[in-house]
């Protein structure tokens, strides 16, 4: 497995997205909390199909996180993509780690 | 089977009344129903007839519910009035020769208004106060006049007075009894309520007669008193009773009273038994009642009559009505219950003055000391609820009736009775006959809210004044049933938006993360955020983008711009006013050509510039601001901007400097985050070229100062604003919308624009003015601080955000590449573009992992 270096984790403020390049694909990463975890989907929003993602709000519901796109605010489980709103839809999703505080995407 | 024929006269509220209760009870094909309307318009509220003059519009006072008549094959005959009725044939014939048979015919031509013969009355510029068409013709006339004058001082007298003091003229009210509203007050309770109208600069003439009315000097009219003396106004409104409008009844042999009125019984029916009255056209036991919940239990009666004729159903009887009432003249809070007078035999009184407070009260009891008759409140009409349920269920009084109007001094104040004394068929909402009980099972309905109880019982829908009580009786219901009343805002904080900003605060939380720690749980979520961040934003008003700020920041201010549907954004500068100078044109020519930007003028005069990308923001800003602009916040919930008209700087009928008070208002209250969006407008005279009235804070120059409305609306649900204040010098003017605004900020919940605030309050617009204006909760001293800061710590927030490169860096696409978004594609259209559709786009991401 390839593992791309991103940014430094200091670089996503707690509680926000970024939106990163990796291969030609658009990624969002996720920072729910001012800790380690992070999240990886894409950033291609499947409703609008405009890529956004990364700019939406974060939200917890009994302990899972989750992001609301920033357009029509359906909502993407960050831990498997699935969307909260229509069953038939997911999000791909991304393998992601910090590595002395780099944060890296495989792929 | 013939269905049965059923004639009724007159449109007005009790005719359209009477139709509600007989489609109701029968549905739509049982009758034929054809009603002569001789105004030019269906049934409208007549008793809020004066709000015409802040509305405008004779839709908001219709009573008929869109497609009410076609639905129910009711044939409605607008503008056409019955004149000649043959009882012997039994037809209704109109002046157009149409010729309409019926089984049954129902009177409900209501009333005019009477006007003495004074020497002189039938001249120009004089009128009367009872149809739409009377009150164009008074305000055309009011915008050419400095004075006017009402003869009459009842309660419709009064109205009338108040309505010509908003239209901005000089007024005065004159009445031949020695004292205001003599039906309905006692010498001194009258005498109080003119001190009290004096005070708010009309005129009061008590215990004067005209004897005639000619030409005047120096104005248009001159009305000379039987006292010598003579008074000069530009128009007169005449207001001195009404009349029974039995003439057509009369005319076909039906039993006329005395002094008028047709003659009903407890059915309502007349001398002739297949032909009823009802309304104040009906004379029943000598009385004609002039107000509408009486004529409404007529018109039950009556449907339930022709309904279960020839059943052997029971069918309700018209007894009479209480003539109570509670008003605001003019501000002034007034109460008439039962025998205000004392002329039931042996009724004894208790009185409480207070002069320097004018509050002026009375009750009248039983011989025996035992049962309330009556009473008078001027002043104040706090225990108005109270006694009139004393009243109408003989409830018996506490040993020292006099506490019940004595002020509340130390615990054992007034003995309240409370919802939970009154009896279950205690009368609630006189106007729609709501008892209690009739409430509580709408609540055990599921009913839970005082919107849904008005629109399922109609309670509190006719003349208002039973709201207070119709709430208090819910929320009793409420607390019987058990049900907690929650307005959690989500499951991260078992608060409302109004808790959490007390919250906040009190105990000076400065960050999300503190108070999700203190009050919340979890870790928040798409609702409580944004919600958050705007309290905390309204509070200390830091820069929105501080790190423990950003992630709470809805879609918008996240980036400072309106996202639009490829992921761009819209730019647009704030013109405060709608004023921009040529250079400051050119200036956005040239951003906006630079950067390839859609070009528009948006819906509140200004300028938008679309399809910016993510990272030109940054750039694009820092052009605009040196050219002197500053953040629009057209993405925030925040104020937006004030629309403005020329004004008297330009337009030959400007009254005031409306673009100046715009831009001065705009400056003023421009920064801060508020519940949801706010829209202010100013318009330089009563033309209104600025839509004032649509929008939060509306604006209008008088002669005398600046009318203020507000909770207008446009948009989704237009709303016209509620005039707050007449007349106001510039500086208490701004006083009060610092107050109306920070009184938003502290209790509207998340997202709710003013105009539903407004409606969701109870007490409406006179409970914001007696916060507001009157300081009954006494908190505008801490209104006027809190707006203070607000306003001082104001920042451009774009200008904050250039300087901190930290910033800079979020404004790209991706994190680790200086590349753009690929997808953000463009079509050309009219000589300038719009993004390009998926289908229309060359290249696609590609989006699997
Ligand atoms: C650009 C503009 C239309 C235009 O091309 O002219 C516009 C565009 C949008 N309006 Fe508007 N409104 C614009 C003037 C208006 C007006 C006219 C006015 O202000 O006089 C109204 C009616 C007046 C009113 O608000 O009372 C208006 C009533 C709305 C509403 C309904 C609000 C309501 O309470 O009913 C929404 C929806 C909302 O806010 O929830 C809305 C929401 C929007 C949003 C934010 C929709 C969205 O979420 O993306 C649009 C984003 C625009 C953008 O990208 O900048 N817009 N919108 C106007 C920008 C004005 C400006 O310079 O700031
Ligand atoms: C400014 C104002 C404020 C008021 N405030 C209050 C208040 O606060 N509380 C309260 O209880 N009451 C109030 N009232 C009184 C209330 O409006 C009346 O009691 C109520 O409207 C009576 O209804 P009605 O149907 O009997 O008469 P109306 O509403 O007058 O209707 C009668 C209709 O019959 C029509 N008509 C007459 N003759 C004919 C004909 N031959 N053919 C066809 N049509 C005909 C008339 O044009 C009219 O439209 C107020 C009235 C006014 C004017
Ligand atoms: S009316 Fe609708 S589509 Fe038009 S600008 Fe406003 S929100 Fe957008
Ligand atoms: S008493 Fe008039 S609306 Fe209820």
């Amino acid at each position: 497995m390839n593992w791309n270096t991103i940014c430094h984790i200091d670089d996503i403020i707690p509680g926000t997205g970024v939106c990163a390049k990796v291969n030609d694909a658009h990624v969002a990463i996720f920072r729910p909390l001012n800790n380690e975890q992070l999240f990886a989907l894409s950033n291609i929003d499947p409703f609008a199909e405009a890529s956004v993602m990364s700019r939406g709000l974060l939200g917890e519901k009994d302990g899972e996180f989750y992001v609301a796109s920033p357009l029509l605010k359906q909502r993407f489980n960050l831990a498997t993509g699935q969307c909260l709103d229509d069953d038939s839809v997911t999000l791909p999703c991304y393998q992601i780690r910090t590595l002395n505080g780099q944060v890296q995407i495989a792929g | 089977m013939q269905k049965q024929r059923i004639v009724v006269i007159g449109n007005g509220m009790v005719g359209h009344r009477f139709l509600e209760e007989i489609i109701a009870h029968a549905g739509n094909d049982h009758y034929d129903i054809t009603v002569f309307c001789e105004e030019p318009r269906v049934a409208y509220d007549r008793v809020h007839l004066s709000s015409y003059f802040s509305h405008h519009t004779a839709e908001e006072l219709s009573l008929v519910k869109p497609g009410f008549y076609e639905a129910s094959n009711i044939k409605l005959l607008l503008g056409e009035a019955a004149s000649i009725v043959n009882p012997a044939e039994k037809i209704v014939s109109s002046k157009n020769g149409r010729m309409v048979p019926y089984d049954k015919l129902v009177f409900a031509t209501g009333s005019f208004p009477f006007v003495p013969p004074i020497k002189g009355y039938e001249g120009t510029d004089i009128f009367v106060y009872r149809t739409i068409e009377d009150l164009e013709a008074i305000e055309k006339c009011a915008r050419n006049s400095k004075s006017g004058i009402v003869i009459g001082g009842g309660l419709l007298g009064l109205e009338a007075a108040g309505a010509l003091k908003a239209l901005g003229v000089d007024t005065h009210v004159l009445e031949r009894a020695p004292m205001l509203m003599a039906e309905q007050l006692d010498q001194d309770g009258g005498a109080m309520l003119s001190r009290k109208i004096e005070n708010l600069g009309v005129h009061v003439h008590a215990g004067k007669n005209t004897l005639e009315i000619t030409e005047g000097d120096n104005a248009r009219k001159k009305l000379v008193f039987d006292d010598g003396e003579v008074l000069e106004v530009d128009f007169i409104v005449f207001s001195t009773g009404i009349r029974p409008r039995d003439r057509l009844a009369r005319l076909s042999g039906i039993d006329i009273g005395e002094r008028g009125g047709i003659l009903v019984d407890d059915l309502c029916q007349t001398s002739h038994p297949d032909i009823y009255a009802v309304g104040e056209c009906a004379l029943w036991q000598k009385q004609v009642f002039g107000l509408v919940a009486p004529g409404y239990k007529m018109a039950r009666v009556v449907a339930d009559h022709i309904f279960t004729e020839g059943q052997s159903a029971e069918t309700s009887l018209f007894a009479g009505s209480d003539m109570s009432a509670k008003l605001k003249l003019l501000g002034v809070d007034v109460g008439s219950i039962g025998d205000a007078h004392g002329r039931t035999e042996g009724a004894q009184s208790y009185v409480y003055q207070n002069q320097p407070e004018e509050v002026y009260k009375k009750l009248v009891v039983s011989a025996d000391g035992k049962t309330l008759l009556g009473a008078v409140l001027v002043g104040d009409t706090s225990d108005y609820d109270n006694l009139l349920q004393l009243k109408l269920n003989d409830i018996a009084l506490p040993e020292n009736p006099e506490a019940l109007i004595l002020p509340n001094t130390g615990n054992d104040g007034a003995p309240a009775i409370g919802v939970d004394a009154l009896p279950a068929t205690a009368t609630i909402c006189s106007c729609f006959d709501i008892s209690k009980e009739d409430i509580a099972k709408a609540v055990q309905d599921g009913n839970t809210d005082l919107a849904s109880i008005k629109a399922t019982t109609k309670a509190g829908t006719g003349c208002g004044g039973c709201v207070q009580l119709v709430g208090q009786v819910l929320n009793a219901e409420l607390l019987a049933l058990g049900v907690e009343v929650k307005n959690h805002l989500c499951d991260h904080f078992e608060y409302s938006r109004q808790e959490l900003f007390h919250i906040i605060r009190v105990e000076n939380i400065r960050s999300f993360d503190e108070l999700i720690a203190k009050h919340g749980k979890g870790h928040g979520c798409e609702v409580c955020k944004p919600t958050v961040g705007s309290i905390l934003s309204s509070c200390w008003n830091d820069y929105v983008l501080e790190d423990s700020h950003t992630g709470l920041q809805d879609t918008n201010d996240i980036f400072l711009g309106n996202m639009q549907k490829d992921g761009t954004y819209s730019v647009i500068p704030r013109m405060p006013g709608g004023e921009v100078t040529p250079e400051g044109l050119a200036a956005v020519a040239h951003v906006a050509k630079e950067y390839n930007l859609y070009t528009k003028v948006t819906g509140a005069q200004r300028i938008g510039l679309f399809g910016a990308r993510k990272e030109h923001l940054p750039e694009i800003w820092e052009h605009l601001i040196a050219a002197g602009f500053e953040t629009g916040q057209a993405y925030a919930k925040a104020l937006r901007m004030a629309k403005t008209c020329v004004g008297s700087t330009w337009c030959r009928f400007g009254v005031g400097d409306s673009v100046g008070l715009g831009v001065e208002l705009e400056n003023r209250y421009k920064g801060f985050r508020t519940p949801h969006k706010m829209k202010f407008g100013v318009s330089g005279c009563t033309r209104e070229c600025a839509e004032a009235q649509g929008k939060d804070i509306g604006i209008i120059a008088t002669d005398k100062g600046w009318n203020l409305y507000v909770a207008g609306n446009g948009g989704m649900r237009p709303r016209h604003g509620d005039l707050l204040a007449s007349d106001l010098d510039k500086e208490t003017l701004i006083r009060t919308i610092d107050r109306f605004l920070m009184f938003y900020i502290r209790t509207a919940d998340k997202l709710q624009r003013t105009s539903v605030w407004m409606e969701s309050l109870e007490g409406g617009v006179d409970y914001v003015r007696e916060v507001i204006m009157d300081d009954s909760m006494n908190l505008c001293e801490t209104m006027d601080r809190d707006m203070a800061s607000l306003i001082e710590s104001y920042q451009c927030e774009w200008k904050t955000t250039l300087s901190r490169s930290a910033q800079l860096k979020r404004f790209r696409h991706f994190i680790n590449s200086d590349d753009s978004d690929d997808n953000v594609q463009f079509v050309n259209v009219r000589d300038q573009h719009r993004p390009a559709t998926v289908a229309e786009r060359i290249a696609i991401t590609p989006v699997e992992a």
